[in-house]
């Protein structure tokens, strides 16, 4: 009787430390959460929550702060949970610009960045950082593929982004693998709501497709105002484009819309299936791509969590590395820049029961990395 | 270039200056009646944008919701007057820049707290949807003709108002002489409520119009706002008639700008660079016309007589 207790308490502790490594872990999570981007926030927020919730993890404690949109308030935000809160990680920032403000010092500090949508070029490249991992893609990735796709029967294409740093980054991606002529390369204001403008020149650059980033509100605007236009030039983007955050608002202007991403709701594997069944069963709706990724971000630092300590940067780096989680994305594992390798996707908005969503349509990459990864000397 | 594209870039001009007329409108009365400077203005837009796309989809008529966003929009704007304003205006500009911002603060939290953070739908009414031909062979969307058609009747109707009413002779006395009327008997905080409220309705047509073309979210008036203040400051703050050749005038030159600039730097960098310093300076334009127009004429284009 005694050797049996003794047994059940070995089996008891083993399993109970093969379920959660007992170290404490405090997360401070700063992003969108009011203003023009709130939406975009708030699917990151949901989805990261919804993946520590899963994980059932209680040494695990998450912060949140809401950054406005504003760099200014993002970098005080991170002094505050890294100094008063004693944060570990960090995570959530939507915007490139706010990220690069925030990410570089926290790192320098000996804090943990895991990125849960914003990947500027130089993160990727020279400026990579033991420490900072992203569990999105980098910037380019998504341009790249419609770059690629576009290769595909159209031979003059009109590219429009917002004139800032991701903008850039977009026509830059798109152009690195689209071999045919350019009709125009158009740089808009951020925050621009009216495109008539451009939209003119569309309609008489003899372009037989379109390619445009614009993410959020300036997105639903343009859709909107190009459906009423009487143009009849496909249009397509780069899955934030039409994500699920913005469909409702565009309605049915996006329909047949081409656009790429690392996942669509529709993805055919158990992970994917599950992840859209709780969000819906918790939030009420559709996932977004931030949402997603937000869920990975948290899928990997629980996971690493369960296995190091974050007191150990080290070796819960290494584990963090290792990227043990079930994507719902299918294929995952981080390149030697600590950014994804993944498959990236052609998807087209339908409308599936009265809801706008998008629907896979072929894969345009396999393995997919990043053209920066060469300059990372990590 | 052709002929038909040039026509096209103008008549977005004219419908971008239009719209920015019914924001500036309000703004500029409102400051020329009561010497107010309010930056809420923007949240008024935002209030009708809302009050449109929710009634909307409750009744299935854009028409409604349109009736819907000058009635919500008047009333917002005469609850904050009676509630906030009226304190406001012994006070200087500093302290009425402070409390409207903090209005600006209130409005887009409420709304949020209402509608939540994901843009809501809108769409044009079937009469207006689609494009027409215009003579060159282009064709252009129905509905911004609709809205340079609107605008142009709300100038009308406000002219009228202005130089053809009681209302309007009140509103021009309160302009010249704020005291006297007050002493003439006329009731001075009636007739600033009305103002107000109207000045609201006309921000919160403009946010229901351009709503439906445009993205419905917290936040989506401040861009306009800022807009319109060059609007007003250009045209002469408190002139109806230098909002209305001021907003044409920043709606023509901003699409124009944003047109032609890319298309000049053509001639000197390669494309990616024209691309980005063309639409980097077209997005200075109107700024550099405003600090021209006020070098020149530092009280705007029509400063009203009396100030």
């Amino acid at each position: 009787m005694k050797k049996m207790l003794a047994a059940a308490t070995l089996a008891l502790t083993l399993s109970a430390s093969g379920l959660a490594f007992a170290a404490p872990l405090k997360i401070g999570m700063i992003t969108t959460l009011s203003g023009g981007g709130a939406g975009l926030g708030i699917d990151t927020r949901d989805g990261f929550m919804l993946a520590i919730k899963n994980a059932g993890n209680k040494d695990i404690t998450v912060v949140t702060e809401d950054d406005a949109q504003k760099p200014e308030l993002a970098v005080q935000i991170a002094d505050k949970m890294i100094q008063s809160d004693k944060v570990d990680i960090l995570t959530g920032i939507v915007w490139s610009n706010l990220l690069m403000a925030v990410a570089p010092s926290a790192t320098a500090q000996g804090k943990f960045y895991v990125s849960t949508n914003a990947a500027p070029a130089q993160l990727a490249g020279a400026a990579c950082n033991k420490l900072y991992f992203n569990a999105a893609y980098q910037n380019d990735n998504l341009h790249e593929a419609m770059g690629q796709y576009a290769n595909k029967g159209y031979k003059k294409m009109f590219i429009l982004a917002p004139n800032y740093p991701a903008g850039k980054d977009s026509l830059t991606g798109f152009k690195r693998y689209y071999k045919g002529d350019l009709a125009a390369e158009v740089y808009t204001q951020v925050g621009q709501t009216d495109y008539a403008a451009e939209i003119a020149q569309m309609r008489a650059s003899g372009a037989d497709g379109i390619f445009v980033f614009l993410p959020g509100g300036m997105g639903i605007a343009f859709m909107k105002q190009f459906a009423q236009s009487g143009v009849k030039i496909p249009v397509m983007g780069p899955g934030f484009s039409f994500s699920q955050d913005v469909l409702p608002a565009i309605g049915d202007a996006a329909l047949g819309a081409k656009a790429s991403g690392q996942w669509a709701p529709d993805f055919d594997n158990a992970a994917s299936k599950k992840f859209v069944a709780d969000f819906q069963k918790e939030y009420n709706r559709l996932p977004s791509i931030y949402a997603l990724q937000a869920y990975d971000a948290a899928q990997l630092i629980t996971a690493a969590a369960s296995k190091a300590s974050v007191k150990d940067a080290a070796a819960f780096g290494a584990e963090l590395k290792k990227a043990d989680i079930k994507s719902p994305r299918g294929n995952f594992k981080f390149n030697t820049n600590q950014h994804p390798i993944q498959d990236i996707y052609l998807t087209e908005v339908v409308k599936n029961n009265g809801v706008l969503t998008n629907k896979t349509v072929e894969k345009i990459f396999s393995d997919h990395g990043d053209a920066y990864a060469k300059d990372c000397k990590l | 270039m052709t002929i038909a594209l040039a026509l096209e870039q103008l008549l977005n001009g004219i419908q971008l200056g239009v719209m920015l007329f019914l924001m500036a409108a309000g703004l500029t009365l409102i400051f020329g009646v009561m010497g107010l400077i309010n930056l809420a203005h923007g949240s008024l837009y935002m209030v009708g944008a809302f009050a449109c796309a929710t009634v909307a989809a409750w009744t299935g008529s854009f028409w409604i919701g349109l009736v819907a966003s000058l009635i919500a929009a008047a009333a917002a704007g005469a609850i904050v007057e009676l509630v906030v304003i009226r304190r406001l205006y012994d006070r200087d500009h500093l302290d009425q820049v402070l409390a409207t911002f903090a209005l600006i603060l209130m409005f887009s939290e409420g709304t949020r707290w209402l509608f939540g953070s994901f843009p809501l739908y809108l769409d044009i009414p079937p009469l207006l949807q689609g494009a027409v031909a215009l003579p060159g062979g282009t064709e252009y969307p129905l509905y911004r003709l609709a809205i340079i058609a609107a605008g142009a009747l709300v100038a009308f109707g406000l002219y009228m108002l202005i130089s053809r009413t009681r209302l309007g002779m009140r509103i021009r006395a309160g302009e010249s002489d704020r005291e006297m009327i007050g002493a003439l008997g006329v009731d001075i905080r009636t007739l600033y409520t009305v103002v107000f409220a109207l000045g609201a309705a006309l921000a919160g047509f403009a946010g229901a119009m351009v709503g439906a073309i445009q993205s419905v979210q917290v936040g989506m008036g401040e861009p306009v706002l800022i807009l319109a203040f060059v609007v007003i400051v250009i045209g002469g703050i408190g002139s109806i008639k230098g909002a209305l050749l001021g907003a044409l005038l920043v709606g023509v030159t901003d699409t124009m700008g944003r047109f032609l600039l890319p298309k000049l730097m053509l001639l000197f960098v390669p494309p990616a660079q024209a691309g980005m310093i063309g639409g980097a300076i077209a997005s200075m334009l109107i700024y550099i016309v405003m600090a021209v127009i006020l070098a020149v004429k530092p009280r705007g284009l029509f400063p009203p007589a009396h100030a």
